[in-house]
């Protein structure tokens, strides 16, 4: 495992509480892994398991949702529903060869800008220990009806 | 309009230096110069401060110029300035939503170490950005109108003021307090510093306004239990406890209190936390609002044995006041507004055991020595030990629950002046020794060096330094009969004792026992500390994070009288400006179902919490009602068939951004 | 005026596709009138070597089930497409990867041991295997080359319809075979089937309750199915709200689950994704315990709602450690 390799994850934040506790590191000027790439949702609840998959499939070797704690949610039960869903999918992702690890569902409020900094560099860090999920194959042509 | 990508898409990406909080470590040269190589990118510029005049005109000229019809800035966060470059890119004509930003100062120039990873993370949000804004769509907000009626939680100063602030501008305001008289905090205190005017005296004349406003609708003994809707549109469910007194009837001559089979107070008085007692039927405090009293069922004879002669009944006589029936009621209030003024409590001291609260009968907390030495308190001012005798000698205590990785880190603002204020007045009326140990003397504010310079004069003791112990381990004849206080004089580098007759805790402000469920019901976000999450903590400092709800006062961090009247004043004016507007503008970023492709098979319905979406029976299809719904984009997601979609969320737009991020 | 020439070609498959097109029964014999059928292993002597020997687009029509397997089955589809003016995809492994491409889920290697050497029923004390190139004195001997992977039709030559189902029902097939003889057909790469999910055709779509969610899932073998109220109301696994619909919910019918043959609808891009989501989501609790409990009604999660659809998957199926 060379410990050059570069993670790419994919950040799913909840606009309400992770995605502002980003927004907190960063005018608390706290350092993390520059690996998770943001992509804000309105609630951890939208987040669609195909957009994990799609995620994977595009090169991702880790994806990592950030919603708001459970009772939290802006939303009333937003969490709950990404926690089921990612319960699952972290249940079928060893079926396909993917550790389970590589997606992690993490509850982190608005308050919470030096969690977020440790989730992130725990989170690469366990990342670039798996290294690479892709070892760049051909991926086949996708057999979508238009 | 239910979109296809536009394919034709004419993108101008415009990346902002921020002065150098982007550009000291973000190329935004490189980074401009990837973006115009990004498919469907017309120009990409960088400059220096994108959100002034100058980057805004850049922006709307381009769009002219270059009929661009997609929008990129990579700035800061979208919390900060979206609606600023929406409104930029609506002046230049566009339809707002086809802007999209990029957060890369929060996300990544102030976060990162390494600028060629920094940009690299720039070059791949920016790209994520591109791809997204191609299937962006036309959209128009939702309007929906403004319940002019505010409700305010929360009776204390903070509400008070709010809700005369309201009612004198002709507003209807809902006050909802769970004691059983307004007042809160303030009412329990002697004197205010810096200026020691008398607490009662200045709060007594507003909390009178309150009842006489006939805009302000009271309601004590009562807490919101239930909360729905959305800003301008809030039903709110207020549970009303029994006062076991109709406050109708009632005209407050409290005769039935002299009634009370008791003839003397026998239990322990909230009010007075404990000092002075009451009977079952009592009065909180002489100034009360409603004045009216009220009957403890817990210890009323009445209800424990139903034997009791009732004096209280027969002395109201006609006016049949009286109602030992009464239950709990619950109201339903419809308001646009909300602001919340739950306040804070006190620390408890017994957390600290070292400080021997509740061991020795004579260490009181700041809030006791206010009742201890007010004027209508149980010793009518006269400060009197709990063991009879009369202090020759006092410690206050700074920083109990303060500025402590034990308790709390924070610093509760306030307990260096009440500090000085309670040396003062206890000076004043016991002419006893007064000793203040402190950490650092925190006096910042109008008159305040000027009042610690005063009571310093008056020959109060200053000891740097945290007490260690209270303890009554006497070692010299000096020291027999007293409290000792072991502490490090950290300007004399040497640990001391000092033996006192009276220690008093300046305890430090913390959020309330049931704050976390009250947020719950609010959907407001806390700090770390456990305070009410203000939306900025700069530019935001009234408004939250739900749309409609405004705070003030001490629930959202610790802060004295003049501040949170100032609060509360800037939350009312925050719901003026939300009523006179008349219409709240909502973001278009709710879902939408496809009634050609859906399958009707009712998943989605489940997903919803604010019920948006039913089975319509005709068109066997799910139907969701837009004005109910919140985008959260649940149902989106779980929509099996792909025919919910979520404006500024949908499918496409996700998965681009999903393919951008992974360069 | 000719009679329009038609093949049929199988690859990775069971043979029930083929059954499919036999069950036309009657209707059959009017197909057989208006066309000419010139390819067809299961029923008829044409040989591979009849079709090379056809000009380019001579063929009107292929239909090719199974999924691609092995490069013999990549060789045919390919020199059907050749010849052929449209490909038609024919039933769910030739769609997505069908059953066959369930292999996905382990590797060639694992296979190839299991089926020469592990199975109870084996005696290879050689540990012999197929070798797609062997020199034996009477000469070369060539074995189709088996394939890493499973792929579909489509991810080997360009399809121009898809005909979804395990097999296609008659109706769909009909209603394809009528639409390319009149010539309206639509946009190139359309799947010839309804674009709602089943539950709008299903019958007992009306029985479900305002929300969907259910406490607890099973298994069909676990419990007396009542097949007067919808199965995934009662708990059980129906795929139905996420499978393209067209089939008339014939296995609800027969008081099975859907298991998802017809595949996704149109606007979904992973299909056992999107089942996931939807199960996962109508699981009514919010105590992670009690969660991962009734997932236990689950313990072939890829299995179930890829039943179909590995390959076409976003994942398509195994990855091999880096």
């Amino acid at each position: 495992m060379s410990n050059n390799f570069n993670p790419s994850i994919v950040g799913f934040f909840c606009n309400w509480c992770t995605y502002l506790a980003a927004d907190l590191a960063g005018t608390s000027r706290m350092k993390y892994a520059p690996n998770v790439r943001v992509v804000r949702t309105m609630c951890s609840g939208r987040v669609d398991p195909q957009m994990i998959l799609w995620a994977f499939r595009h090169g991702a070797d880790g994806v990592l949702i950030g919603g708001c704690h459970p009772g939290d949610c802006h939303y009333q039960e937003g969490n709950y529903k990404a926690l089921r869903r990612s319960k699952l999918l972290r249940k079928m992702l060893p079926q396909f060869g993917i550790e389970p690890e590589r997606l992690r569902l993490e509850w982190i409020s608005a308050s919470e800008g030096e969690r977020l900094r440790d989730v992130v560099n725990e989170f690469t860090a366990e990342i670039r220990h798996l290294g690479p999920l892709h070892k760049k194959q051909a991926a086949p042509q996708m057999a979508v009806a238009a | 309009m239910k979109g296809n990508g536009n394919h034709n898409a004419r993108i101008g990406v415009y990346v902002c230096h921020c002065g150098t909080n982007i550009a000291g470590k973000v190329d935004v040269n490189a980074l401009a110069e990837y973006a115009g190589k990004l498919p469907g990118v017309i120009v990409s510029r960088e400059y220096k401060y994108m959100c002034s005049d100058p980057g805004q005109e850049l922006i709307v000229k381009d769009v002219k110029d270059l009929k661009l019809n997609r929008v990129v800035v990579a700035s800061c966060s979208p919390h900060l300035h979206e609606l600023t470059f929406r409104k930029t890119t609506a002046n230049a004509g566009q339809n707002p939503y086809l802007f999209h930003m990029v957060n890369l100062r929060e996300h990544v120039s102030w976060v990162s170490e390494d600028p060629i990873a920094a940009t690299e993370k720039s070059k791949a949000l920016v790209k994520a950005a591109v791809l997204r804004a191609v299937w962006h769509e036309e959209l128009e907000p939702r309007r929906f109108p403004v319940n002019p009626n505010v409700l305010i939680v929360g009776g204390g100063i903070a509400g008070i003021h709010a809700a005369l602030t309201l009612a004198s501008a002709g507003k209807q305001v809902y006050l909802v307090e769970r004691e059983p008289s307004i007042g809160g905090h303030m009412a329990q205190f002697d004197k205010t510093f810096p200026t020691l005017d008398c607490a009662a005296c200045i709060l007594t004349p507003k909390m009178t306004a309150v009842k006489q406003s006939s805009n302000i609708h009271l309601y004590s003994l009562s807490e919101v239990s239930e909360v729905s809707g959305f800003v301008g549109n809030f039903k709110v469910k207020v549970k009303k406890y029994p006062r076991y007194i109709d406050e109708a009837k009632c005209v407050g001559c409290g005769e039935c209190i002299e009634e009370c089979v008791y003839k003397e107070g026998k239990y322990p008085n909230e009010f007075d936390l404990g000092l002075g007692k009451r009977k079952p039927i009592y009065m909180s405090f002489p100034q009360a609002v409603p004045s009216i009293p009220l009957i403890d069922s817990a210890t009323c004879i009445e209800f424990k044995s139903h034997k009791c002669p009732k004096g209280c009944v027969e002395k109201c006589g006609d006016r049949n006041a009286i109602d030992f029936t009464q239950k709990v009621e619950e109201v339903e209030l419809e308001v646009g507004t909300i602001i919340m003024a739950t306040g804070f409590k006190t620390f408890d001291p017994r957390r600290l055991p070292q400080y021997g609260y509740g061991k020795f009968p004579n260490v009181y907390t700041s809030l006791e020595i206010e009742r201890l030495v007010n004027a209508s308190g149980p010793t009518l001012g006269q400060v009197i030990l709990r063991d009879g005798r009369r202090p020759e000698s006092i410690g206050i205590l700074h920083c109990i629950g303060s500025r402590d990785e034990n308790t709390n880190k924070y610093c509760s603002r306030v307990c260096c002046m009440y500090s000085l204020k309670l040396a003062h007045l206890l000076k004043e009326k016991t002419g006893a020794h007064l000793y203040n140990f402190y950490i650092d003397m925190r006096t910042p504010g109008k008159g305040f060096e000027e009042f610690y310079k005063r009571v310093l004069d008056e020959g109060v003791s200053f000891i740097r330094g945290k007490v260690a112990e209270v303890s009554g381990w006497a070692q010299s004849p000096a020291e027999e009969g007293k409290m000792i206080l072991r502490v490090e004089d950290t300007l004399l580098g040497i640990i001391r004792r000092i033996p006192v007759d009276m220690v008093v805790l300046s305890t430090g402000l913390e959020p309330q026992a049931d704050q976390q469920e009250v947020r719950r019901l609010f959907n407001l976000g806390c700090s770390a500390e456990g305070w009410f999450l203000e939306r900025h903590p700069k530019l935001a400092p009234v408004d939250t994070f739900t749309d409609g709800i405004f705070l003030a006062g001490c629930n959202q961090g610790p802060k004295d009288i003049p501040d949170t009247v100032a609060q509360a004043g800037a939350a009312a004016a925050q719901c003026m400006a939300h009523i006179d507007k008349g219409f709240v503008e909502m973001e278009p970023n709710t879902a939408w179902i496809d009634e050609e492709l859906c399958s009707g098979c009712h998943v989605c319905i489940g997903m919803c919490p604010y019920s948006a979406i039913h089975f319509d029976t005709e068109k066997k299809v799910a139907v969701l009602n837009e004005a109910l719904c919140k985008g959260c984009g649940s149902c989106v997601a779980a929509c099996p068939s792909g025919s919910a979609q979520q404006n500024l969320f949908r499918d496409e737009q996700l998965f681009a951004e999903v393919e951008g991020v992974l360069v | 005026m000719a009679k329009p020439k038609v093949a049929f070609y199988w690859c990775a498959r069971c043979g029930g596709c083929e059954e499919s097109v036999v069950d036309l029964a009657e209707g059959v014999l009017k197909v057989v009138e208006a066309v000419d059928i010139v390819f067809w292993p299961v029923a008829l002597d044409f040989k591979r070597s009849d079709v090379e020997a056809m000009a380019d687009g001579e063929i009107a029509v292929a239909f090719i089930n199974g999924a691609i397997r092995n490069s013999e089955q990549e060789a045919m589809a390919k020199l059907l497409r050749k010849k052929a003016g449209l490909v038609i995809a024919y039933g769910a492994c030739a769609y997505q990867g069908g059953i066959p491409g369930l292999a996905n889920l382990t590797d060639k290697e694992a296979i190839l041991q299991y089926v020469y050497q592990q199975s109870p029923s084996t005696s290879n004390g050689n540990g012999t295997r197929p070798q797609p190139h062997l020199k034996v004195p009477e000469g070369d001997l060539e074995l189709p080359e088996f394939y890493e992977a499973v792929k579909t039709l489509d991810q080997v030559i360009d399809v121009d319809y898809y005909l979804p189902g395990c097999p296609p029902t008659a109706k769909i097939t009909f209603q394809a075979i009528e639409a390319i003889l009149s010539g309206k057909l639509p946009e190139k790469g359309a799947v010839l089937a309804g674009d709602r999910a089943l539950c709008y055709e299903c019958d007992l779509n009306s029985t479900k309750p305002e929300k969907l969610l259910v406490t607890d899932l099973k298994r069909p073998h676990q419990v007396i199915i009542d097949r007067e109220k919808c199965l995934l109301a009662q708990g059980i696994l129906c795929l139905g709200p996420v499978t393209r619909g067209g089939c008339e919910a014939q296995c609800v019918k027969g008081g099975m689950p859907c298991t998802g043959c017809f595949g996704p609808l149109g606007r979904v891009r992973d299909y056992g994704g999107k089942a996931l989501s939807a199960i996962a989501s109508i699981v009514d609790s919010t105590d992670e315990k009690v969660v991962a409990k009734v997932f236990e009604a689950l313990p072939d999660p890829a299995g179930t709602f890829y039943r179909y659809s590995v390959p076409a998957s976003l994942l398509a199926g195994k990855r091999k450690a880096a």
